[in-house]
């Protein structure tokens, strides 16, 4: 009888910490809009509550129904047959079903739809928590993403269509985006949507690495204008299983065994637009994309906290020398690193998930909000420009954080279980199978430094911190730790405006750096803000420090080092290309 | 064809998860330490019962004995599934045994009136007896099929139901009604469905609006609170989150059939069994000192 929500300290103490009573307000419209459904909230307690029970049953989903299958999912794996469906291990397929049994497929959908209408951050919780049962059942969880889209971009139809089969568990869906030569770059895309005589669109090409392709519902990229090259030719196109979409191979990958990634190939395939033409991926795609990011630091998460538990475990029971392990100080090190990891990553991947509600439901009220007087409307553009500032930040440090966290921490849970680690036998060694992915995934790190990294060089970063730096802190070691915050800041800039004067190629060569830095001063300033409430979230906050600023400075002496050398004397470092064998 | 299911269930104190609060000085259960849950073999009852619904139609009903806070176990159903839910309670009915209990739910059951199913679980694990459901049969005059595993048929008015007896299975088919007794190994209880919870988690029996205006309105005077009370009971009422509240007179039991006066079990003794552990004695790995310790549990009747 495990219960992953119950049993995680951390995220009912962020749960309580966040103000999701303004989470709900806004979800809710102040609780003025009609009942939809006959299972509104009355008030913000009344939501606050339900988002807790909902909380509460994914976690005992998780925990009892979810997590015993997960070995046995990941040595099985999915099944191509022969004519180009896939049958989904029949436990992925029950785990799927309980999901549904529990009403949580539709999760941030209205209500008029079925949905649960829950923010984006109880829903990001509740990702973490799948994942930590089993990484590849989220890629499926996760994937509520697809409906979100129709639901902001489809017309009416589509949505009274297609929503409620979401909520109800009737179909999942697929992301169908990537190409063999479209990964990063999308712009690539060429599958080819034409219209017939009658105006009809169908779809003709190839598709690589969908994940869950053989999804009932598919939301294609492709190509709509046959003589603009780039990726405003590129539209959104909604389709449906058919016999006309072959998955002609099921990948064999490293993890997440039970998630099918699919390689497709369309033949004709009747299509309906999706929004507006030519806005496929400059606006529809992106949106796709921020929220599946969010999702995959959720799922990073998941992965780091169960591998964390494990090694905790086993650093305890697993004696040596004559007592247990974690009595080791080299022991105790990895196990508080891969405890303050976790949390780290949680503090700055939920502090976006509620950035990111702030963001889709100003927005929403803009774009359907009837009555809005014309000096509310302009605040409100204003104010959902600075968000989505913010959010081009953080959205990215989310996923590049908890994503290269994840596999640290699930390395080192390897190294703490030592030889055990690496059999079979324990669970670890598929931790870490699962996490490799989490970095390359929905925008590898790379890609998320560049994005993360223009936040800090353009002045985002020091906005997102001014608050915090102003904060009054009753408690002198907490107003002390936030003085070394400035100076880190400050060095950080520092180091940013020297780079800068080096050309954009040198900041982007040390972008990583740099963002590392102010992820690592942003995270300390959520450590200190849980501080005030919390005991030992002030060791938490301390350690953290101690740890991270002389990494802060470390990085920033890299930065001003003025070397250039990856790129300047690339061919020389790199050595010559090996000859073909 | 559909078919109507009753289900009844108990919330009982986890005795699976005891402290060591559980027992007070005396030897009694000291139930403020335990927490109450869904009697774990009434879950599978409850998921039997959903399960005809979701394959041939029909409704279910959840019934419980029990105190105000019984209801929770009432809410628990509907989130899970059930259309009906009723509160048997009654201080007339406090300290019934076995045969009181079977009296008070059979009347339940037949002041409901029409139904196709009774489901229980096989037993609580409070009391342990597995009594009351078989008991209800007898009273109701209907079949009952003790150990049910899976229900193999249901065609018309006649059902097929695997029983485990334990070192293996039989298939028994009865007419309709009947009542069954659930064992773990039927089915795995379904989560708590979100949207049924959002829907249904203020629904509240009279007795529980009652208790709450107690300690929300302490000064208040008797009509106020009872004006208080009867605002909130029609407002839900209107909700449809209003739980059906029976006492002994809506069921037309007959008060001497029930609680302790209708309970003929007594408690001849309660003894507090304290283990308790002095010393410890060292068994060598050998085959001699293995065959000492098992000769001494013998001796002390521990084995055999």
């Amino acid at each position: 009888m495990a219960n992953y929500f119950n049993d995680n300290e951390d995220i009912r103490f962020l749960f309580d910490h966040i103000d999701l009573r303004e989470l709900a307000r806004l979800q809710e419209d102040d609780f003025t809009r009609d009942r939809d459904g006959g299972y509104a909230p009355d008030d913000p307690d009344d939501a606050v509550d339900s988002y807790r029970r909902v909380l509460e049953i994914v976690g005992q989903i998780a925990g009892d129904m979810i997590a015993p299958n997960a070995e046995q999912i990941d040595r099985e794996g999915n099944t191509l047959n022969p004519d180009g469906t896939v049958s989904l291990h029949p436990l992925v397929q029950q785990n799927l079903d309980r999901l549904s049994q529990a009403d949580l497929m539709g999760f941030t959908l209205p209500r008029k739809y079925g949905g649960l209408n829950c923010p984006s951050l109880v829903y990001t919780m509740a990702t973490e928590m799948v994942s930590r049962a089993d990484a590849s059942l989220m890629n499926l969880f996760g994937l509520q993403g697809i409906a979100e889209t129709i639901y902001a971009f489809a017309d009416d139809e589509l949505k009274d269509a297609v929503l409620p089969r979401f909520a109800y568990g009737e179909v999942t869906g697929a992301m169908v985006l990537t190409e063999p030569d479209a990964g990063s770059d999308l712009q690539a895309v060429r599958l080819r949507a034409y219209q017939d005589e009658a105006g009809n669109w169908k779809l003709n090409g190839v598709k690589r690495f969908i994940t869950n392709g053989c999804g009932e519902i598919l939301l294609v990229l492709a190509r709509s204008e046959a003589d603009i090259s780039d990726g405003r030719g590129l539209s959104l196109f909604y389709t449906e299983r058919s016999e006309k979409v072959r998955v002609r191979h099921l990948e064999e990958k490293l993890g997440i065994h039970g998630s099918p990634t699919c390689e497709m190939v369309f033949d004709d395939v009747p299509a309906t637009l999706v929004g507006e033409r030519q806005r496929g991926l400059i606006t529809y795609v992106m949106a796709l994309m921020n929220g599946a990011r969010v999702g995959i630091a959720a799922q990073s998460l998941g992965i780091a906290e169960a591998a964390c538990r494990l090694a905790r475990t086993y650093a305890h029971t697993r004696q040596q020398f004559g007592g247990p392990i974690e009595r080791l100080p080299a022991v105790a090190e990895l196990v508080t690193d891969m405890r303050l990891d976790v949390e780290a990553g949680r503090a700055l991947a939920y502090e976006t998930a509620r950035v990111c509600d702030h963001e889709n439901n100003n927005l929403r009220i803009l774009e359907w909000g009837e009555n809005l007087s014309p000096e509310e409307k302009k605040d409100r553009k204003k104010y959902s420009r600075e968000l989505k500032r913010i959010n081009g930040m953080l959205t990215p440090m989310a996923k590049y954080y908890c994503s290269e966290m994840c596999i640290r921490v699930a390395d080192n849970a390897i190294q703490v279980l030592g030889g055990s680690g690496y059999m079979k036998d324990y669970a670890a060694e598929r931790f870490l199978r699962d996490s490799r992915i989490t970095t390359i995934y929905e925008g590898t790190s790379q890609l998320q430094v560049v994005a993360a990294e223009k936040g800090v060089t353009s002045g985002v970063f020091a906005n997102w911190v001014e608050p915090h730096e102003e904060k009054q802190y009753d408690d002198p070691e907490l107003a002390e730790m936030r003085d070394r915050l400035v100076e880190a800041r400050e060095r950080i800039q520092e180091a940013t405006q020297f780079a800068k004067g080096l050309g954009g190629a040198y900041v982007q060569l040390y972008g990583r750096k740099l963002v590392d830095s102010a992820i690592a001063v942003m995270i300390s300033h959520l450590f200190l803000g849980q501080a005030e409430k919390n005991e030992r979230k002030k060791v938490v906050a301390r350690r953290f420090l101690h740890r991270e600023l002389p990494v802060v400075r470390m990085n920033c002496e890299v930065v001003c080092s003025g070397d250039a050398a990856p790129f300047e004397q690339y061919a020389l470092l790199a050595g010559p290309v090996p000859a073909a064998d | 064809m559909a078919y109507d299911s009753i289900v009844l269930i108990k919330q009982v104190p986890d005795t699976a998860n005891v402290t060591a609060e559980a027992m007070k000085e005396d030897g009694t259960v000291n139930r403020g330490a335990l927490p109450a849950i869904f009697n774990p073999e009434d879950l599978h009852a409850l998921e039997a019962a959903l399960e005809v619904k979701e394959r041939f139609g029909g409704t279910v009903t959840a019934v419980t004995m029990g105190p105000p806070k019984a209801g929770d176990v009432l809410r628990d159903c509907l989130f899970r599934g059930a259309d009906r839910a009723i509160l048997l309670t009654d201080r007339r009915a406090a300290g019934s045994d076995t045969l009181a209990t079977s009296y008070i739910l059979s009347q339940a059951v037949k002041t409901i009136g029409r139904y196709d199913f009774v489901f229980a679980g096989r037993q609580a694990i409070d009391g342990d007896t597995a009594q009351v459901g078989p008991q209800c049969a007898e009273k109701l005059g209907i079949p009952q099929i003790t150990y049910l595993e899976k229900v193999v048929r249901l065609e018309g008015d006649t059902v097929r139901i695997r029983r485990n007896i334990g070192h293996g299975w039989e298939v028994v088919e009865a007419k309709l009604p009947v009542l069954a007794t659930v064992v773990e190994t039927a089915n795995v209880p379904r989560p708590k469905a979100a949207r049924r919870l959002m829907r249904t988690k203020h629904a509240r029996a009279t007795v529980e609006i009652e208790l709450a205006v107690r300690n929300e309105m302490p000064d208040a005077d008797d009509a106020t609170r009872q004006a208080e009370v009867k605002r909130r009971a029609e407002a839900l009422r209107q909700r449809g989150l209003l739980i059906e509240q029976w006492g002994l007179d809506e069921i037309g039991a007959d008060p001497t059939r029930c609680g302790l006066a209708g309970s003929p079990t007594k408690v001849h003794r309660i003894q507090a069994i304290v283990l308790k552990k002095e010393g410890h004695s060292q068994v060598p790995a050998t085959e001699e000192g293995v065959r000492g310790m098992i000769y001494e549990l013998v001796v002390d009747r521990t084995l055999g």
